[in-house]
This record gives structure tokens, sequence and C-alpha cells, in this order.
């Protein structure tokens, strides 16, 4: 391993090293007191990580041309660790209240970071594959981490049984994939796709891939498990479920379908579509049954993957810079909703129903209002910024053609905002039964006012992120 | 004379084995697991195969680490399984049912 090389996976080696470090203190002195000392200096180190992503310059291919350090994966890096580093705080007082706050538990998010590092920076289907898996294994221990809750061990054994019958199939498809293209190389693949048509084989391969892809981001019809594991996963599980991996599996997707196949964009681009579509209507209509926030985050976020994916049906730099924004500004959203649901209790247990949401904004005035903005903004109302996120993608579909996809869109998004201004409704002028405790911990406080004004903020230049987002997406398609 | 295709059908019908386990077992999720294995290895069969054909050691080296993983999957699998089985008194498919869907 050259220098070279060992600079594009410093990062990643430097977070292993950290966790396998961490680990043997922490097996070897068993302090779980100083479990929330370690959580608050992992998402330092994390932050630190994405500081060093962000400001080092692109390096392109390397070890053997395993790994890709582009502006692409940097943009999907940083947005990985930030968000992870910002669920860890979300998380502590929730683990402690609920005595799961443990040294092992921010590892666990260490490993499966890593493992979303990989994924997205992958230049090989062998580093793609193993960063999957050390991502998927990790999260599986994660949703069974209450080890003593029913619930929390089936979501956990629902999770990986799903999990692992998506890798079997993703694995399916890389096999086909080498044996038709002769590589595992993107950038062998890529060169074959160029020569010609798509062979049986390989088409074949790529329907697999995508299909297990399609599991990893909780795409319909691919979608089963996501409502359940996010129902019974302890809260700051779900919150990380629903911001992290989302990321990095879309991430991967738009690697696959843009960089191995990307001269057979009108082989994956009709499946691609009907994912999207499904995933929005499924997503938006299913949403309007539910009883549980935390059910009802899942099916939100099977509509939002519908609308990412929108995005790279389109198959151009727009669509992809449409993509990468719109999951950057996912991401706030979502964490800014978690972070309330993280402080829903009744009696000091968890509460987790809608209909405790009633008549909120007269106990709790000012959470209320950050709840009013986040939710506007994931229904795509226009002060907010979730409205230019879907603004983008329905502007990269219309401009690669694909104007009935995006009128789709528009009617998915007017059904899924009646479910969204239902919970404003309701903490407005629902009728108050079984009040809410009051009380929320510093940091999801001040994480929920945070999201909120970014909602506000934003819209004035989305932060430079647009510029951002256009120059990683140009590196992506080549 | 043996070739390709009849590796390759043999992969196949192991890997339709293995997920019809999955989805048509009402039994036991024990039976899951192991037609999770079989699937994986169906995969291995594809690779190994793939790899004599095109006489590149790429195949083989990703059968290594598939094996690798499918073992660390297993036991990551049966610690779940026996967590589960400690709060719920059963691994009978039909009662992992707390949660509707």
């Amino acid at each position: 391993m050259t220098s070279a090389d060992l600079e594009i996976i410093l990062p990643e080696i430097v977070l292993a090293l950290y966790a396998m470090g961490a680990l043997l203190i922490g097996v070897y002195t068993r302090q779980d007191g100083m479990a929330r000392t370690l959580t608050m200096l992992t998402a330092l180190v994390m932050v630190a990580v994405a500081f060093w992503v962000g400001v080092s310059p692109d390096a392109g291919l390397g070890v053997s041309n395993m790994i890709v350090k582009d502006g692409f994966s940097r943009f999907a890096q940083v947005t990985i660790l930030l968000s992870a580093a910002t669920v860890l705080v979300l998380s502590t007082d929730w683990m402690e209240r609920y005595g799961l706050l443990r040294f092992e538990y921010p590892l666990i998010v260490t490993l499966a970071v890593i493992g979303m590092m990989i994924m997205v920076s992958s230049g090989n289907l062998l580093t793609l594959y193993m960063g999957l898996e050390l991502q998927s294994l990790a999260m599986y221990v994660l949703a069974a981490l209450r080890r003593d809750s029913v619930r929390s061990t089936e979501a956990g054994l629902k999770y990986f049984v799903l999990g692992a019958l998506s890798s079997g199939l993703l694995l399916y498809g890389i096999s086909l994939t080498y044996g038709y293209a002769g590589s595992t190389e993107f950038g062998a693949i890529i060169l074959v796709a160029l020569a010609g048509d798509l062979s049986l084989g390989l088409l074949f391969g790529l329907v697999f891939i995508l299909a297990g892809l399609a599991f990893k981001i909780s795409a319909a019809p691919f979608h089963m498990w996501t409502p359940d594991v996010y129902e019974g996963a302890p809260t700051p599980i779900t919150t990380l479920m629903a911001t992290a991996p989302k990321v990095a599996a879309m991430a991967m997707f738009a690697r696959v379908t843009h960089d191995a196949f990307g001269q057979a964009v009108n082989d994956w681009q009709q499946i691609v579509a009907v994912l999207s579509v499904v995933s929005m209507f499924l997503g938006s209509i299913a949403a309007i049954g539910q009883r549980d926030i935390k059910r009802l985050m899942a099916y939100s976020s099977i509509a939002h993957m519908g609308f990412a994916l929108m995005g790279l049906t389109a198959g151009t730099v727009a669509g992809v810079q449409a993509m990468l924004l719109y999951m950057a500004i996912y991401v706030v959203m979502n964490l800014g909703v978690f972070a309330f649901v993280l402080s829903m209790t009744r009696d000091g247990r968890e509460a987790t129903d809608i209909a405790s949401l009633n008549k909120l904004s007269a106990r709790r005035p000012g959470q209320a209002l950050a709840l009013l903005v986040l939710m506007f903004s994931l229904a795509g109302i226009p002060p907010f910024i979730g409205f230019f996120a879907k603004l983008y993608v329905l502007q990269a579909a219309v401009g690669a053609g694909l104007v009935w996809l995006a009128v789709l869109g528009v009617v998915a998004t007017v059904i899924g905002a009646f479910y969204y201004i239902r919970i404003v409704y309701l903490m407005y002028f629902g009728e108050a039964d079984a009040p809410l405790d009051d009380g929320m911990a510093p940091a999801q406080g001040i994480v929920l006012a945070g999201c909120a004004i970014i909602m506000v903020v934003g819209v004035v230049n989305l932060f430079g992120l647009e510029g951002v987002a256009a120059a990683a997406a140009a590196t992506l398609i080549r | 004379m043996v070739g390709l295709e009849h590796y390759l059908t043999v992969a196949a019908a192991l890997f339709v084995i293995g997920i019809f386990g999955i989805f048509l077992n009402r039994k036991n999720v024990i039976v899951i697991l192991m037609s999770i294995e079989l699937m994986l290895l169906a995969v291995n069969i594809n690779f190994v195969a793939f790899s004599g054909f095109l006489g590149d050691v790429t195949g083989q080296v990703f059968t290594l680490f598939v094996l690798t993983v499918a073992a660390a999957e297993a036991a990551i699998g049966l610690a779940i399984l026996v967590c589960f089985f400690r709060n719920r008194g059963t691994i009978d498919v039909e009662d992992v049912n707390v949660m509707k869907g």
C-alpha cells in the first residue's frame, strides 16, 4: 500500500482504530459510568473527521481502484458523519433514562458509520458489499439493543431476516455482474456497457443489485420491514436509521447506477422510476391511518425516498445534485422531528402515540411552533426549505423529459401533506385528554430549535449547499 | 462435460430454494437462518464457477469475503434470536407478531 493509498482511506482507518481502542478500554475498565463521556467524545471525533474529509482535496481512485474519494463521496461522508454525531448527542439523555447508555452503544454506531463511509466511497463491488455488511450488521445489533424488550428484539429479528435477504439478492446480482462483465470494478463495468447493449446476464445482475439496494433505502415494494423496525427499535436508533444509513444507501444507489451502469441509463431508468412512484404513493397513503409517530415517520421516510429516487431517475448531473440536496435537507428535517419524539414521555414512560400531541401548543408553545415549521417543511409547503428540496427534484425530472413522473410526484405531495397537517391541527386545535410530561433535555431542545431555524433561514441561499452539491454531482458522472 | 451453465443452474436452483425457504416457511426462525445461508452459498458457487470460466481470481477472493461475512451474520442472527427467545419464550415464525406488518 503506497502513501497515496493510505491518504485516501486514512479517515476510515482513524475511525476504525478509535472504535477498536475505545472498545478495548471499555472492556478492560468495565465502567459504564464513562459511557456518557465516551458518547460525547465519539460525537466530537465524528465532527472532527467530517471537517477533515470536508476540507481535504479530491484524491480520486486508490487502493487498487477499490476506494474512490471524489466530491460525491466526500459530500455524502460529511452528511453521514454530521448526522450520526447529532444523533449521538441527542440520544444520551434518552439512553440514560431507560438504562441503555452502555459504552458499546457509541462504538457500534461508529462501526456502522465506518461501513457507511466505505459504502459511499466504493469503487468496486467488493468494497461496496463489505461496507454495506459492516453497516447492516451494526444496525441489526443496534435495533435489538434493548435486550429485555420484546418489541426491540422482534424489530432486530425482522430487520435481520429481511436485511440478510436483501444482502443475498444484492450478492446474487453482483455475482452475475462479475460473470458477464468480467470484473467487479466500476471502471471496468462501465466499459462493458459502453461497448453496446447490456447482455441478458448483466441486465439480470443489474436488476438484482437494484432490488437489494431498494431494500436498504426502504423503497416500496421492498419497504415492509420499515414500519415495524422503526416502531420497535429504541427511539434513538430509529433516529439513526432515518438519517445516516438512508444517505449512505441512497449515495450507494447513485454510485451503482451512475458510475458502474452509467452508460445504461435507459436500462435502469424504468426500474428506478417505478420504485420512485410506488414509494411516493405508498408512503403518502399508508401514513394516513397511523397512530404511532414512529410508524408515521417510517412511512414518511418511504415517501421521501421516492422523491430522492425521482432525482436519480433523471440520470443527469442536475438529478444527482437534486438527490444530494434532498437527502441533506431530509436529514435535517428528520433530526428536528426526532429530537421532539425523543422527549415524548407520559408519567415517566415513553409515549409515542400521535394522540398525545393534542393541544401541545397550550403547554409548550415554542416546541409546538418548531414542530409546525418542521411538519410544513416535510410536507413541502412553500416558505420552508423542504419545498425547495422537492422543487429541485421536480426540475431535474422535468429537465430529463420525465414530465409524467413530476406530475405524479406533485400529486403524491398533495396526498402526503394531509397527515403532516393533521399533526399540526392536533397540536393547535386538538382535544387535550392525556397530556405529555413537560420538559425536554437541553440537547434535544437545541437540536429541535436549530433544525426549525435552518428550515426558515436556509431559504435565503441553502447555506451555499447548492454549488457544493452541483460540484459533487459533476464528479460522479463521467 | 460439466460446463459453466450447469454450475449456474445449480446455483440458481439453490438460490430460489433459499428465497422460498424464507417466505414459505411457517414454522421456525432457525429454518430462515438456514435458508439465508443457502442463498449465500449459492452465490459462492456462482462466483467460483465464473472465476474458473474467466480465469480470474477476483471471484474466489470474493467468495472468501462472503464466507467470512456469512459467519458474522449467522453469529449476530443467532444472538438476536436468543434475546428474542428469552423475551417471548418461542421462536415460531407465527409468534413474531407483536407489531403488525
